[in-house]
C-alpha cells in the first residue's frame, strides 16, 4: 500500500475541522463507552418486539409446517426466497465498500467501511435464516452440507446450483466475519487501553489478542488485509452470480437467462448502497459523526446507487428485448405477464422504485440533501424486494401451459417473517453500535492530513 | 497502572541494567514524521534492533526499519491451493466413488459444474490462511510485552508513536540509546525492564 501515501497528499480532506488523531479516538470510541441516547433504548425496544414476532413465526412455521405460507402448486418459492435474496443482497455493498473500495483506493471508504461490514454479517444472517426453514424439516437443514449422516445414505448432488449457493453462502458469512475481525483488532486494542473498568479491560484485553501496534505486526497485518481484499472482491462477485445460477440454471421463462450474474450483482450493490445511506443517515446524526461520515460520503453512495440503478435499468431493458428478439413464445409471454398481467402492481413499484427514483440523483441538490437520499435509500430497498418478488413468483406462477398457473398470495406469516427479519437486522444492528466502534479508527487516522492531525498536546 | 519504569538521567539507569533484564528504552513521538526522523537516528547510530508502537501503520518505517515484506502471501496461496484441492477430491469422491447416481445424464463428476465449489473453497481457506497466518507470523494472540509497562503505552493506540530500542541488539547502551531518542524528539524516556 506504498503508494496511497502519494495520493494522501493530493486529495481533499475526507474529514471535517481538521480532527486531530485524538479527536477521532474520542468521537468513535465515547459512543461505546458512554451510555446510549435515549433514541437507541427506543429503537432497542422496537426492533427486539419485531425479533420477537420473526421468532414467533419461526416457531410457528416450524411446529406447523410450510402450509402455514402462501406457497403452493407452482409458486413453490414464493416470500422466503424472496427475502433470502434480498438480504444476501443488501450485505454486497459492505464487501463492496471494504474490499473492492479498498483495491480501487478509494479512501473515502475508510469512514464508512466498518459500519457497512457489520451490515453484511447481519444482512448473511437475515438470508440464512429462510432457506434453511423452507427445507421444510430445518432440524435436517445439516444435510445440505456434506457431513456423514446415517439418515440419507447418500452424498449431496454437487451437480445443483442449490449446493453451489450453500458453499458460497456460507463461505461469503465466515470471511466477511474474518474480515471484519481482523479490521476490529487495532480499534479493540484503543478501547482496552482506554478502558475504566476491569471487565472491559479484559475483555477487549482478549478481544483485541494483545495487539500492541508494533510496526513488525502492522506490516503482516496490512498484507493480510489486501490479501482478504483480494479474495473478498471475487468472492463478492461470485456469490451473488451463484444466487443467479439458482434461477438462471433452471429452464422456467424469465429465468432462463444468461445476463443474470451482472445484472443480480449490480442488482445487490444497489440495494446493500441503499441500505447503508438509510442507516448512516440516522447513525450519524444520533451519534454526532457528522465530521467523520461527511456529506461527501453520502453524495459518494448516492452516486454509486445512480450508477448501479442504471445498470440494473439497463437489464430490464435488455431483458424485455431478449423476450421479443429471442422470438420464443413463453419468454415472451412471461414479459408481458410481468407488465400487464395479475402482478402488474409488483412490476410497476419495481420499475417506478428502481429505474425512476434513482434518476433524481442526477441533481446535486437532491444528491446533497438528506431527508431526499433517506427517502430514495428506502424506496430502492423497496423496490429491489419486489424486483426479486417479480422474478422468483411471477415467472413460477404462470409458465408454459396454463392449466398449471397459480397464484401466489402471501399469508399473515409470510409478511410477519418478513417484517420480524428487519427487527433481527435491527437489533444485531443496535447492539453492534451499541458495543464495538462504528467507525474503523485505525484506518480513519491514517487518511487524516498530517501536521493538523498530531496536535493534541500533553496529556 | 504499573508505576514508570527508571527515568533515564537518573544515575540509576545502567545498573539497574545489570540487575533487572531490559526490554529496551521507549520513547514517544508526536507524529509519523518525528518517529521516521527518530528510527534513522537510531539506525545511523548503529542500533539495529527496534521495533514501532503505532496508531495505524505509518508508511515508510519498513524501509526506515530495515524490515522486509511480509511472507503472508505464501501463506496464503498453500491455503487456496489446499482449499481447491480439497474440492475437488469431495466432488469426485462423493459423486463418482461413494455414491454414484446418474441426475439428468450429467457426469457423475466433471470441472465444470466444480468449479463453483471448487472456487468458494479456495477462497475460504485462503482466508483462514490470511487471518490465521497473520496472527502466527505476528505470534498473536500474546496477552504479556514489556512495551505494555511503559507508562504512556495506552497512547500507542490513540495519538502517540512510540519507539523502543531494544536491548538486545548489537552494541545495547541504555543511556546512549536514551540519549539518541531524547536528541531525535522522542519524549517521556524510560526504560522498559522485561
Amino acid at each position: 500500500m506504498a503508494d496511497l501515501a502519494i495520493t494522501r497528499e493530493l486529495d481533499a480532506p475526507l474529514v471535517v475541522g481538521e480532527p486531530s488523531y485524538s479527536d477521532v479516538t474520542e468521537s468513535v470510541s465515547r459512543i461505546v463507552e458512554n451510555k446510549m441516547p435515549r433514541a437507541w433504548y427506543i429503537a432497542f425496544g422496537v426492533t427486539a418486539t419485531l425479533t420477537g414476532v420473526l421468532l414467533a413465526m419461526l416457531a410457528y412455521l416450524v411446529t406447523t409446517g410450510i402450509g402455514v405460507w402462501g406457497n403452493n402448486q407452482p409458486v413453490g418459492w414464493a416470500f422466503e426466497i424472496t427475502d433470502f435474496v434480498f438480504w444476501i443482497g443488501i450485505g454486497h455493498a459492505g464487501t463492496l465498500i471494504s474490499a473492492i473500495l479498498l483495491l480501487l483506493r478509494q479512501r473515502w471508504r475508510t469512514s464508512i467501511n466498518r459500519f457497512a461490514e457489520a451490515m453484511t454479517l447481519f444482512a448473511v444472517a437475515c438470508a440464512a435464516i429462510f432457506p434453511a426453514v423452507h427445507v421444510g424439516r430445518p432440524w435436517r437443514a445439516y444435510w445440505l452440507f456434506p457431513v456423514p449422516n446415517e439418515y440419507l445414505g447418500i452424498w449431496q448432488n454437487f451437480r445443483s446450483p442449490l449446493m453451489w449457493d450453500v458453499f458460497a453462502v456460507s463461505t461469503y458469512a465466515t470471511v466477511s466475519a474474518l474480515f471484519w475481525y481482523t479490521g476490529l483488532i487495532p480499534d479493540l486494542a484503543t478501547l482496552r487501553n482506554r478502558a475504566k473498568t476491569k471487565a472491559r479491560r479484559i475483555i477487549f484485553g482478549i478481544l483485541s489478542l494483545g495487539w500492541r501496534g508494533s510496526a513488525r505486526h502492522w506490516r503482516h497485518y496490512e498484507m493480510a488485509y489486501l490479501l482478504l481484499a483480494g479474495l473478498s472482491t471475487p468472492l463478492v462477485l461470485s456469490v451473488h452470480t451463484i444466487v443467479s445460477f439458482d434461477f438462471a440454471v433452471s429452464l422456467i421463462p424469465g429465468w432462463h437467462s444468461t445476463i443474470f450474474p451482472p445484472y443480480f450483482v449490480a442488482g445487490a450493490i444497489f440495494s446493500g448502497f441503499a441500505m447503508v445511506v438509510t442507516l448512516m443517515v440516522i447513525a450519524r446524526q444520533v451519534f454526532h459523526l457528522e465530521h467523520l461520515v461527511t456529506m461527501k460520503h453520502l453524495e459518494n453512495m448516492n452516486k454509486v446507487m445512480l450508477g448501479t440503478g442504471l445498470i440494473v435499468g439497463f437489464a430490464y431493458l435488455t431483458e424485455f428485448f431478449i423476450a421479443w428478439y429471442s422470438g420464443n413464445p413463453y419468454e415472451r409471454f412471461t414479459f408481458i405477464n410481468r407488465a400487464l398481467g395479475p402482478y402488474w402492481w409488483a412490476f410497476w413499484i419495481m420499475v417506478s422504485c428502481n429505474v425512476l427514483v434513482p434518476q433524481l440523483f442526477w441533481f446535486k441538490r437532491i444528491r446533497t440533501s438528506i431527508p431526499a437520499m433517506f427517502v430514495i435509500s428506502i424506496l430502492v430497498n423497496v423496490g429491489m424486494w419486489f424486483e426479486r418478488f417479480v422474478i422468483i413468483v411471477v415467472s413460477l406462477s404462470r409458465d408454459f401451459l396454463p392449466s398449471s398457473w397459480g397464484h401466489f398470495r402471501p399469508t399473515y406469516v409470510d409478511i410477519l417473517t418478513l417484517t420480524g427479519s428487519f427487527g433481527l437486522f435491527l437489533t444485531l444492528f443496535l447492539l453492534f453500535v451499541r458495543f464495538l466502534p462504528m467507525i474503523s479508527m485505525s484506518e480513519v487516522k491514517s487518511t487524516l492530513p498530517r501536521p493538523a492531525a498530531a496536535r493534541g498536546g500533553e496529556r | 497502572m504499573k508505576e514508570p519504569m527508571v527515568r533515564t538521567g537518573t544515575a540509576a539507569a545502567p545498573q539497574t541494567a545489570e540487575k533487572v533484564s531490559i526490554y529496551g528504552v521507549v520513547a514517544e513521538f508526536e507524529s509519523p514524521e518525528a518517529l521516521l526522523e527518530g528510527v534513522r537516528a537510531a539506525r545511523a547510530l548503529g542500533y539495529d534492533k527496534m521495533d514501532a508502537y503505532t496508531p495505524f501503520p505509518v508508511h515508510g518505517i519498513d524501509e526506515a526499519m530495515g524490515i522486509r515484506r511480509s511472507r503472508l502471501g505464501w501463506i496464503v496461496l498453500g491455503g487456496g491451493i489446499i482449499g481447491a484441492v480439497a474440492a475437488v477430491l469431495l466432488q469426485w469422491w462423493t459423486g463418482a466413488v461413494a455414491s454414484p447416481l446418474v441426475v439428468g445424464g450429467k457426469p457423475l463428476f466433471a470441472f465444470e459444474f466444480g468449479l463453483p465449489i471448487i472456487f468458494e473453497l479456495a477462497v475460504l481457506l485462503a482466508a483462514f490462511a490470511a487471518v490465521l497466518g497473520m496472527l502466527a507470523l505476528n505470534g498473536l494472540p500474546r496477552f504479556y510485552h514489556p512495551v505494555f509497562k511503559y507508562s504512556r503505552f495506552d497512547r500507542a493506540a490513540d495519538d502517540r508513536f512510540l519507539l523502543a530500542l531494544e536491548a538486545n541488539g548489537a552494541g545495547f547502551d541504555a543511556e546512549q540509546a536514551a540519549e539518541i531518542l531524547k536528541s531525535a524528539g522522542g519524549r517521556h524516556v524510560e526504560v522498559v525492564t522485561e
